[in-house]
């Protein structure tokens, strides 16, 4: 009965459809099913179906944002279950993400999100033209072990070098795994400011945080 | 070298991609989304215009909803032509509906280098050398900063690299890369010395201002402002749209179309409310982002029919177009890169887009290469002779020439054929060699290219800027750098 309800879960995401992960996810907490259960083998066996087909080529992007909003409104509607039992649910880690201080290119930025989300992380997204002190903040007061920085303008890179300097200057280098992106960052700018991570994609910048959280 | 500059006038060639019902169709939709929906205009200073206007004002969520008679009403003052005044006036651009320019591409954040062919960070070096190849290159009618000086400071970069271009070329320099107001007022007074004085500038721009509106239904604070500023100093602006179908706007490409009229008819109608008949131009480069990964095209079949749509929109409103064309996502000058550049510069030139951005780039928008730049010059020069189209008349129906010669025989000897020998397309960089001599040679078009662009830096010496002008430049750039920055070593 309930591995018919884990399918029917799973397909919820696969269809990106929210209103169906929603109600299911309302369904097994009636009928007693442990929720960390139906997010393990129902609403993430969904996303894994559909971050593979993505990863293959075989599904395309607005798919995959969608299974990321249906599998975050499956959570939040068993959170309060899940505190209730005193379970937590068991993500690869906690990522900040932002787009810096004067720069509002977006879609980078929300794209490496969606796939870190995808992809088992707990991520916050700050949006776009963050300041150095909330990027910063947010990461000390959620326990981040990710701080990711997308950058799109050449003048608003060194950004990126000032959470680093900051970071540096508080003391709190060592708290913190920093991953930084955008199309004028490179290799040799990525070595310069001392980040920890850097990727030109967002399949490529799931890769890069999990090893740098040890899960890879 | 020449100081010629080369454009598409007078066309034969005609293409109907929209209705006037359908661009009336456009047109009302985008209305409705102005009204209904509202824009985002995250500047003081354009609030405040929207509000006198009458605009319906939401000053915490920076949300602008404007009826369409206000927005129509706006439009109508802007001046359909006036002209992009050049250092050198025999090189002023007429925005008149019936010419086409090309410029470079602009903002690129990387250099293969023109000595080593390495790839590299772009610095203000790049930006004197592009300008001077520019200023030799008959196809390029006007500069785009094309890369960014990322070795002078962030805060007056973009004034270190109009000066760069100015001291480098005598052509009409638009940047896309001064989005503030420090920056802008400065720019202006920069202007002002070339042209003789601010009321001078105003009847010779050699200036013109592009700013990019946030899509999808936003402008950014920095581009409203430095806008404000230059329409207030009759420097010609333009907001430039880049709506992507899938990301930034509906995945169907009228919608995007709409979503992206909706941004550039309402600040241009801003611009308006402020400061009536200033100079202004539409600005697009519409494109699909891959649904595979989200990524930048920079061409393909969208982008081909955007660029040809978009005039007929800007027509709509009678002002002229600036059309984002060439800019191919290809990683070096191959198959791809030809393709897109010679697809979304045929479209929107068939249409008379009256400014074609631009030549140079790899990697959508975002590597300069010189072997590119050159390439793409020649793509332009061949689109330039196809709108020319088929003259048919007696002179060209050749008729004494073709009894001359009679059945039989050839048309080499003929006086006509030597007349005319040089209407047909003589290009630099396609091969048409015999097959052998490849065969021991191996080389194409890119070298050819680069070949050119480096007899190019090597031998032109542009028109020098007058080292007073360039003296007093430096002083309006100190002033706007932070107190204790100093210029960076070269
Ligand atoms: C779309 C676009 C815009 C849109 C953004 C819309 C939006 N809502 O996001 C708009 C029109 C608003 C815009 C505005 C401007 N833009 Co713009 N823009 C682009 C463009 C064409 C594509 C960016 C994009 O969305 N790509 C698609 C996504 C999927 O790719 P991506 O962002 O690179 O992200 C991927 C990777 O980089 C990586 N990644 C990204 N972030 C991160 C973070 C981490 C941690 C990791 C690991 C990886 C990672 O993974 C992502 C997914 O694959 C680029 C050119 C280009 N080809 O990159 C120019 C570009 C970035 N823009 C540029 C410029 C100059 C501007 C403006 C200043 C123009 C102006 N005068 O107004 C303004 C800036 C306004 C501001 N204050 O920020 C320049 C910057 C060059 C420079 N020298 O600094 C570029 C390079 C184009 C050019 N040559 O002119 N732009």
């Amino acid at each position: 009965m309930s591995e018919e309800l884990f399918q029917k879960m799973a397909q919820s995401i696969v269809d990106g459809d929210a209103d169906a992960a929603v109600a299911l996810a309302k369904e097994t907490i009636t009928a007693g099913i442990p929720p960390l259960d139906a997010i393990t083998k129902g609403f993430v066996t969904g996303v894994n179906i559909v971050g593979d087909a993505f990863g293959r080529g075989e599904a395309y992007l607005p798919e995959l944002v969608m299974a990321g909003e249906a599998m975050k409104a499956a959570v939040a509607t068993l959170d309060p279950e899940l505190k209730e039992r005193g379970t937590e649910r068991r993500t690869l880690g906690k990522v900040v993400i932002a787009t810096v201080d004067g720069d509002i290119h977006e879609i980078g930025k929300s794209l490496v999100a969606t796939m870190l989300g995808a992809s088992g992380f707990e991520v916050y997204d700050l949006g776009v033209d963050v300041e150095i002190e909330k990027i910063i903040g947010t990461a000390l007061n959620v326990n981040a072990d990710i701080i990711a920085m997308s950058a799109l303008l050449t003048t608003t890179m060194v950004k990126q070098k000032e959470v680093i300097e900051e970071l540096d200057k508080e003391g709190l280098r060592g708290k913190f795994k920093v991953m930084v992106g955008g199309a004028p960052v490179t290799r040799d700018w990525v070595k310069t400011i001392g980040a920890d991570g850097f990727s030109e994609d967002a399949i490529g910048a799931v890769n890069i945080a999990k090893q740098l959280v040890g899960a890879a | 070298m020449s100081k010629n500059i080369k454009s598409i006038t007078n066309p034969k060639l005609k293409l109907e991609i929209l209705t006037p019902a359908e661009v009336k169709k456009i047109h009302d939709a985008t209305l409705w989304i102005i009204e209904k929906v509202g824009v985002k205009f995250p500047s003081q200073r354009a609030l405040d215009v929207w509000t006198a206007n009458g605009a319906e004002v939401d000053r915490g969520r920076q949300i602008v909803k404007v009826r369409g008679e206000i927005i129509e009403a706006a439009l109508k003052k802007c001046p359909p032509m006036y002209p992009l005044a050049a250092r050198d006036p025999n090189q002023d651009l007429s925005l008149d509906g019936n010419h086409v320019y090309v410029g470079t591409d602009g903002c690129g954040v990387e250099v293969i280098d023109i000595h080593t062919g390495g790839r590299r960070t772009s610095k203000i070096q790049d930006v004197i050398d592009i300008a001077r190849v520019a200023d030799a290159t008959e196809e390029v009618a006007f500069h785009w900063v094309p890369v960014s000086a990322q070795d002078m400071p962030v805060e007056s970069r973009g004034l270190y690299e109009i000066k760069a271009i100015w001291e480098n070329s005598t052509k009409h320099v638009q940047t896309e890369s001064i989005y503030d107001a420090a920056e802008a007022k400065a720019a202006i007074e920069m202007a002002a010395l070339i042209a003789g004085g601010k009321e001078a500038l105003r009847k010779r721009p050699v200036l013109s201002l592009m700013q990019c509106s946030a899509s999808p239904l936003g402008h950014d604070g920095g581009s409203l402002d430095a806008a404000l500023l230059a329409a207030e100093a009759g420097i010609p602006t333009g907001f430039m749209t880049m709506a992507a179908c899938l990301t930034t706007g509906p995945a169907a490409m009228a919608g995007t179309l709409a979503v992206g009229n909706a941004e550039v008819i309402a600040a241009t109608a801003l611009l308006q409310l402020a400061y009536p008949g200033a100079p202004v131009f539409y600005a697009a480069a519409q494109t699909a982002s891959d649904p595979r990964n989200g990524a930048y095209t920079g061409g393909g079949p969208e982008d081909f029919l955007f660029g040809a749509a978009t005039n007929v929109l800007s027509d709509f409103y009678n002002i002229p177009l600036s059309m984002g064309s060439f800019a191919t996502g290809a990683k070096e000058p191959n198959w791809q890169a030809g393709i897109e550049n010679s697809l979304s510069t045929f479209m929107a030139g068939i249409v008379m887009s009256d400014m074609l951005l631009g030549v140079g780039f790899l990697h959508g928008s975002r590597i300069w290469s010189y072997a590119e730049m050159m390439m793409d010059c020649e793509i332009f020069s061949i689109i330039e002779k196809i709108m020319r189209g088929i003259v048919v008349n007696d002179e060209t129906l050749a008729l004494d020439t073709i009894a001359a010669v009679g059945p039989a025989g050839n048309y080499l000897a003929q006086k006509h054929t030597r007349k005319h020998m040089l209407d047909l397309f003589v290009p630099q960089f396609m091969d048409r060699r015999p097959y052998n001599e490849w065969e021991s040679k191996r080389d194409d078009a890119r070298d050819w290219a680069l070949a050119k662009a480096r007899r190019i830096l090597a031998e032109h010496q542009p028109d020098p800027l007058d080292p007073k002008i360039g003296a007093e430049m430096a002083k309006i750039i100190m002033s706007v750098e932070k107190k204790g920055a100093t210029e960076p070593a070269r």
